[in-house]
């Protein structure tokens, strides 16, 4: 820091906060882990969670053109409909499922249980399994 | 000061502010969202696909009306929670806070429009 006149101002090449940053030795990231069923599957929670905003908006687009009227709903449902929209919306039920069996694992942890890391190994799998077989099961009703 | 417990003077000094407000709501919506996601993916899968005159004749009856506003309101704004906490973790700076504000934005307009389309139709 260099001060002249009351006025200060960091070195040349630094920050004020640190002058080492940059240079600092950093812990160790995703990377340098082998994948676990614990981290695998907290990650796809996140991804399957966001991922679902796809399939809202389309379905928010199809409820206001079915307010709009025919040729609006004819458009919308042409999409909804087609391969595409039949593959997105195959993989938001699946989404869907696992991340409400990942919102329950969360709400059984958030009571103080199964946090061990077997049991937690254990729900992940059971995770994984579920949401196939609820997807499997959702394609046969609907 | 003797008058003020410990917990007192602590509470909103963390760096959240708010303490744990933003947790117990995904907590409360999450729970929601347990009964109102298989209703509404067994009421809306059921009739997508239909006829444009048979969709409007099915969300004019009062139960899948409202398992449809429903599981739009409480969605979006369990997704808004959601996508906080990611852009939070992920995004740093003024992007952080723009972010943060077009992603509340769009789930409150989702929201929003989705309710005002079912609202219409039902009614």
């Amino acid at each position: 820091m260099r001060c002249r006149a009351g006025q200060c101002a960091p070195l040349k090449g630094t920050t004020m906060a640190d002058v080492n940053r940059g240079n600092r030795p950093l812990s160790p990231h995703l990377t340098i882990y082998r994948p676990q069923w614990t981290s695998i599957t907290s990650i796809l929670v996140r991804i399957t969670g966001n991922a679902l905003l796809v399939a809202g908006l389309l379905i928010v687009w199809w409820f206001v053109a079915a307010a709009t009227g025919p040729a609006a709903f004819a458009l919308a449902d042409g999409v909804l409909t087609s391969w595409f929209g039949k593959l997105v919306m195959l993989g938001s039920i699946w989404a869907l499922w696992y991340h409400s069996l990942g919102g329950l694992r969360h709400l059984v942890w958030d009571s103080g249980r199964m946090l061990d890391v077997a049991s937690s190994e254990r729900a992940g799998q059971a995770m994984v399994a579920l949401s196939v077989v609820l997807t499997i099961i959702t394609v046969i009703i609907l | 000061m003797a008058f003020l417990t410990d917990r007192k003077r602590a509470v909103g000094m963390g760096s959240a502010k708010s303490g744990t407000h933003h947790h117990w709501q995904m907590m409360v919506t999450s729970v929601a969202l347990l009964v109102l996601i298989p209703l509404f993916v067994f009421t809306f899968g059921t009739i997508l696909g239909a006829p444009y005159a048979e969709v409007i004749a099915y969300y004019q009856r009062p139960f899948p009306a409202v398992v449809a506003i429903l599981t739009m309101l409480v969605g979006f704004f369990h997704f808004r929670l959601g996508v906080q906490t990611v852009i939070e973790d992920y995004v740093h700076g003024f992007a952080r806070k723009a972010a943060i504000i077009f992603m509340i934005c769009l789930s409150y307009a989702a929201a929003g429009f989705a309710v005002f389309a079912i609202i219409r139709i039902a009614l």
